[in-house]
């Protein structure tokens, strides 16, 4: 015991003679461990606390303090009394010793056992006894630890303090701090009492916060954080309402953006406290503030934060409760609002519509009585005045109107009144032909909609009119959020039109209503009804009981095909198209070809499979399965409607017929939209079936089809299957027994795909150019190769198309091309000049520019260029100049060695009878003009002369191209030119 | 905002043309059916003349056309008796550049237009301070040319008549 005092004293003697800051460690875990207590402390600390010095006082009371920061914890109630009691007489003392008093005053409102009473008299003695602003802290903690009632007793004298202690405050940590201290204060409910405009005075001297925080500050304060914090505090209570909202006002006509953007932010913020009687005789002023702030807007920030202002304000009035005796501010307030805005809205003058109009939509959101008296005052004008000015420029300012009128209907059903004269001011909007007032109308018509519940007479209504693609889009934006409403109301009604309109003014309504079906069936239920009515109108078609044009029916596919496209992938709806739908289309294009009825079947070219979507590729396995038996074997048992004769052979001609054997269109569609994991049954049957058929049929359309079919298949077959298969093709093909495009569709499948027997192919290929009869036609089939392909060959389909087909072709096969013309006679020289035209000009344009100069073979290239430009062919002129261009704006040494030729062959071409050559020529001309200067000097005055007779071309774009050009060769080697 | 038309801009409020007005461009002309018609005759007419007329200001990086020197009212063109003339509007009634800007005008016609067409380039009456003066330099067909062989001034022109790079 005496070791642990001899230990203690020594401690507490290196601490504060020694000054060796680390012994206040020691001691606090002497204390910790129960080697000495706090009191022990306390007197051994006696010496040193009593000293004469007030260096060393401090010293000792600082060791004390910090042992406390530590241990706090393990105190008594009867130690913190005597502790606090202690301090609380140190702070008379000497001001140096103030820091390390209140450091443990600090420590000690973290004890739990505080006595009763201690807080207050903790502060009461701050207040008195400490004049720096230091003790703010300090306040701040004994603060957030009373969370009782205790401080409240010291009520005003407590505000005071504080008012008195933050008074003149310039540091941002302090004021932070006070803020935070205040804000509490408003929060707790203290009472305020005498102090309340002391409070607000002290605090609100510093709004709007202008602070920049210095660069590298190393206390990370921001104007934001201030700014928050100030603004809890200022809009934290209703008893400053009548200080600060004169304030706003009066900060508001400031010139400083920021100061103003703040005090609209307060305003927001301080409403959500308010009640009407808080606001009542400011609002005239605050409405003129906030007028001003939006119609004469300077910064967007300011106008949205003005009409957030509004808002906030209005259904701050809206809420308040009324008594019998006071009047309603609401519509007191509104009074002034509509006062100054709705002559606006009348006024020709444009300038002040739309900032009116929002104010008034401000207003409106607030409350749906606010938007029930703004409507009703506003509405009828708006109306009239639609209805007796059909002026542009008040057609725009009627459509900023009613952007507005759409965001008010929001809120509420006030506008039952309205609607029938609303519903006619859309619709006759709609058939206006500004487009943006179009959209407009339509999407108020959605919103109008989707409040009423009777959107299916107002769509109805709209079928009639002439803008029907807005609507049909609107109608499917409403069927996704009223599945149930559409299926009841709108798809009877819309199929009693189509039934009912028979004559055939009345066919493009019809056509409206079936965009329209299409346009709503994105969810299965109304999948499910709709699909019907489309197959009822195809079939209808068929038995010829209803007059159904040819447009009709086509809609009618291509209705079902978008259905197809926008439907939600889901076992429900692929079941619909495949166990439904197919089955259908097909049986009604089979007995329109068994019947022979062509027109009838002309349809099915319309018909199109879902290729995408995971239910729809499950099922389309089966469908496959299906349509192959039925193409291969006959087998239509799975047809609706089956009374079809039991062995029908769609693939094998029949005579002249190929009313049946066009069916293969279907099979095509159906087997080639499949992915390539998928497979395809019968496949060897299947292809040798429809090989033959591409060979043997003389109608277009079903050896087309046949041999698509076919390339399509090919296309996604595995790799070792192929090569007898298409040894046999290549003997057809020698001997021409082919059809060139049958040809080119199959070429390209294994180009597509990059098969090593397309090169063996394309050998082929290139020596039809030379075939007196198919050589012009072999020429326009390098452009199916080299384009894409809207039906079978494209990745919509799955088929396998590698990247960089086009340039892989190109470079593997120009040298044979230019080997080829060399060797052809002139007169088939054509054939090739066309080929490579074709070729050239479908490969991406960068590829012709990097492409060209590098192949080895350029020079000659470069003069197959040249030469197809004198080709008689207008079609390969214009290609061919067409990819000249992109290769002038950068051209290659070998083509300036071939000036003379380019340009004695462009000239020429500026008066060809089509204006696209002349067109493309000119810009050529233009392009060359850019060539260095002295390469193109020499041909100026020649070019300058020829350029004289396309300025008076009968077309004008020829002429603006003209123009260009030659202004540009006149500036050619002109001072101040180039 | 097209603000052809508007009320032209009083060069007495503004003490000098440094800080000019700026016209907002008209847009694109747009293309109609018939001007992709093969078969129809499209007669030269004002907006194509005014599309030529898009050049440079000698003294702003602006053109002729946002500053409001060239409107498209103050074109006249008839295709059938080939002639055109154009009135400009100096930017200010003292504008030393206004024989230039005509001469620019004159020259781009010149290289644009067809020959059998007469052209005419004149001042808005009542726009400058010496109309008269520089209207009769801008007609007689012998001062154009002979300031076409200044080469200091032709290459001025060529400047004007460059295409803008922005």
């Amino acid at each position: 015991m005496a070791a642990d005092s001899a230990l203690l004293l020594s401690l507490v003697e290196e601490y504060v003679s020694g000054l060796q800051d680390s012994k206040a460690k020691d001691t606090a875990k002497g204390v910790k461990d129960g080697q000495f207590t706090v009191l022990q402390l306390v007197e051994a600390l006696g010496l040193s606390l009593t000293s004469s010095q007030p260096h060393t006082r401090a010293r000792g009371v600082q060791l004390l303090s910090e042992v406390l920061q530590e241990c706090y914890g393990g105190l008594t109630e009867r130690e913190v009394e005597v502790l606090i009691a202690f301090y609380e007489n140190r702070l008379k003392d000497h001001y140096v010793i103030t820091p390390p008093v209140l450091q443990g005053l600090r420590a000690l409102t973290k004890c739990t056992v505080l006595p009763p009473g201690s807080a207050v008299s903790m502060l009461r003695s701050l207040f008195q006894d400490v004049h720096v602003q230091v003790r703010l802290d300090t306040v701040n903690c004994v603060f957030l630890f009373d969370s009782s009632t205790e401080l409240k007793g010291l009520g005003a004298d407590f505000v005071f303090g504080f008012v008195q202690s933050m008074d003149g405050e310039r540091d941002p940590r302090n004021l932070l701090l006070a803020f935070q201290v205040a804000k509490n204060i408003i929060h707790r409910g203290y009472d305020l009492g005498k102090f309340t405009e002391e409070l607000f005075e002290v605090t609100s001297c510093y709004f709007p916060i202008n602070f920049t925080p210095p660069p590298n500050d190393p206390h990370s304060i921001t104007r934001e954080e201030l700014v928050q914090m100030l603004r809890d505090v200022l809009a934290g209570t209703p008893q400053f309402a009548e200080f600060l909202l004169p304030l706003i006002i009066e900060k508001l006509d400031s010139d400083v953006l920021s100061a103003k953007l703040d005090s609209l932010q307060t305003l927001t913020a301080c409403v959500s406290q308010y009640e009407h009687k808080d606001l009542a005789e400011f609002l005239e002023g605050l409405w003129v503030s906030l007028r001003r702030e939006v119609f004469q807007t300077s910064s967007e920030k300011i106008e949205s934060a003005g009409l957030a202002a509004l808002t906030a304000l209005t259904s701050c009035l809206s809420r308040s409760v009324l008594n019998s005796d006071s009047e309603d501010s609401l519509c007191t307030f509104l009074d002034l609002v509509l006062k100054d805005c709705r002559h606006h809205l009348c006024e020709p003058d444009l300038k002040l519509v739309w900032p009116s109009a929002k104010l008034l939509q401000a207003a409106c959101s607030a409350s749906s009585r606010a938007s029930h008296i703004i409507t009703s005052a506003v509405m009828p004008s708006l109306i009239e005045q639609y209805n007796s000015k059909t002026e542009v420029n008040v057609l725009l300012s009627l459509e900023r109107k009613s952007n507005w009128v759409q965001g008010e209907f929001r809120p509420s059903l006030v506008f039952l009144a309205f609607r029938p004269s609303l519903c006619s001011m859309v619709f006759s909007a709609l058939t206006e032909t500004n487009a943006s007032l179009q959209i407009t109308a339509t999407s108020v018509l959605t919103s109008l909609a989707q409040q009423t519940g009777e959107m299916n007479s107002s769509i109805h209504s709209c079928q009639q009119s002439q803008i029907c693609l807005a609507v049909v889009e609107c109608v499917g934006a409403l069927a996704e959020l009223h599945p149930a409403a559409f299926i009841a109301k709108l798809i009877p009604r819309l199929k009693k039109e189509i039934e009912a309109s028979e004559q055939q003014s009345l066919q493009a309504v019809r056509q409206r209503c079936m965009s329209a079906l299409a346009a709503m069936s994105t969810q299965p239920g109304v999948v499910q009804e709709s699909t019907p009515v489309l197959l009822e109108v195809l079939s209808s078609a068929h038995t010829g009981s209803v007059g159904f044009s040819v447009e009709e029916v086509v809609a009618a596919c291509h209705s079902l095909q978008r259905i197809a496209e926008q439907v939600q992938d889901t076992e429900e709806t692929g079941r619909c198209f495949h166990d439904v739908i197919i089955p259908r289309l097909l049986s009604l294009a089979l007995q329109a070809a068994l019947q022979g009825d062509t027109v009838r079947a002309f349809f099915m070219r319309f018909v199109w499979f879902p290729s995408g979507g995971f239910h729809f590729i499950r099922l389309a396995g089966q469908t496959a399965l299906k349509a192959v038996s039925l193409f291969l074997d006959g087998d239509v048992s799975f047809l609706p409607d089956n009374s079809f004769p039991s062995h029908i052979g769609l693939l094998k001609q029949q005579g002249d017929s190929w009313s049946q054997s066009q069916m293969v269109c279907l099979l095509m569609g159906c087997v080639c939209s499949l992915p390539r994991s998928v497979e395809v049954p019968q496949m060897d049957q299947l292809l040798s079936q429809l090989e033959e058929m591409s060979c043997t049929c003389s109608h277009p359309l079903s050896y087309t089809s046949a041999a698509k079919c076919f390339a399509g298949l090919v296309n996604k077959r595995a790799q070792g299957q192929l090569v007898s298969l298409l040894s046999c093709y290549i003997f057809y093909l020698t001997n021409f027994l082919f059809p060139v495009s049958s040809c080119f569709q199959v070429a390209k499948a294994l180009l597509l795909r990059y098969h090593p027997l397309f090169t063996a192919l394309t050998d082929k290929l290139f020596s039809l150019l030379d075939d007196a009869d198919l050589g012009p036609m072999a020429a326009d089939g390098f452009s199916l190769l080299m384009s894409d392909s809207p039906d079978v060959l494209n990745r919509g389909c799955h088929a396998d198309v590698r990247i960089m087909y086009r340039q892989r072709f190109f470079s593997e096969n120009s040298a044979k091309l230019v080997q080829g013309f060399n060797a052809a006679p002139q007169e088939k020289k054509p054939n090739y000049l066309k080929a490579l035209s074709n070729i050239v000009n479908k490969l991406p344009k960068q590829v012709q520019v990097t492409e060209l100069p590098t192949a080895s073979h350029l020079q000659i290239l470069l003069s197959l260029l040249l030469e197809a430009l004198s080709c008689p062919d207008r079609g390969v002129q214009l290609s061919t100049l067409s990819c000249l261009e992109p290769v002038l704006v950068d051209p290659p040494p070998a083509l300036i060695q071939q000036l003379e030729a380019l340009v004695g062959r462009l000239l020429p071409l500026t008066s060809s009878p089509s204006m696209n050559v002349r067109i493309a020529s000119l810009r050529c001309i233009h392009a060359v003009s850019l060539f260095p200067v002295h390469e193109v000097l020499p041909f100026r005055a020649r070019v300058l002369r020829a350029l004289a007779r396309p300025l008076d071309d009968k077309k004008r774009l020829v002429r603006i191209e003209a123009v260009q050009a030659r202004a540009e060769w006149f500036l050619l080697g002109s001072p101040g030119g180039r | 905002w097209v603000t052809f038309g508007g009320v032209n801009m009083s060069g007495g409020t503004r003490l000098e043309n440094a800080n000019p007005v700026i016209f907002q461009r008209s847009g694109e002309r747009l293309l109609t059916a018939t001007d992709e018609d093969e078969d129809v005759h499209d007669p030269i007419d004002d907006r194509e003349i005014f599309d030529i007329l898009s050049i440079n200001d000698p003294e702003h990086p602006l053109s002729l056309e946002e500053l409001n020197v060239v409107e498209q009212v103050r074109v006249k063109v008839s295709d059938a008796e080939s002639t055109v003339g154009i009135e400009f509007t100096p930017t200010i009634p003292h504008c030393s550049m206004a024989t230039l800007i005509g001469l620019s005008i004159k020259v781009k016609l010149l290289r644009s237009l067809p020959d059998r067409f007469k052209i005419d380039v004149h001042i808005t009456p009542g726009t400058h301070a010496s109309e008269e003066a520089v209207n009769k330099q801008l007609a007689d067909k012998e001062r154009v040319a002979a300031a076409l062989e200044n080469s200091s001034l032709l290459e001025v022109v060529n400047q004007c008549l460059s295409t803008r790079s922005i």
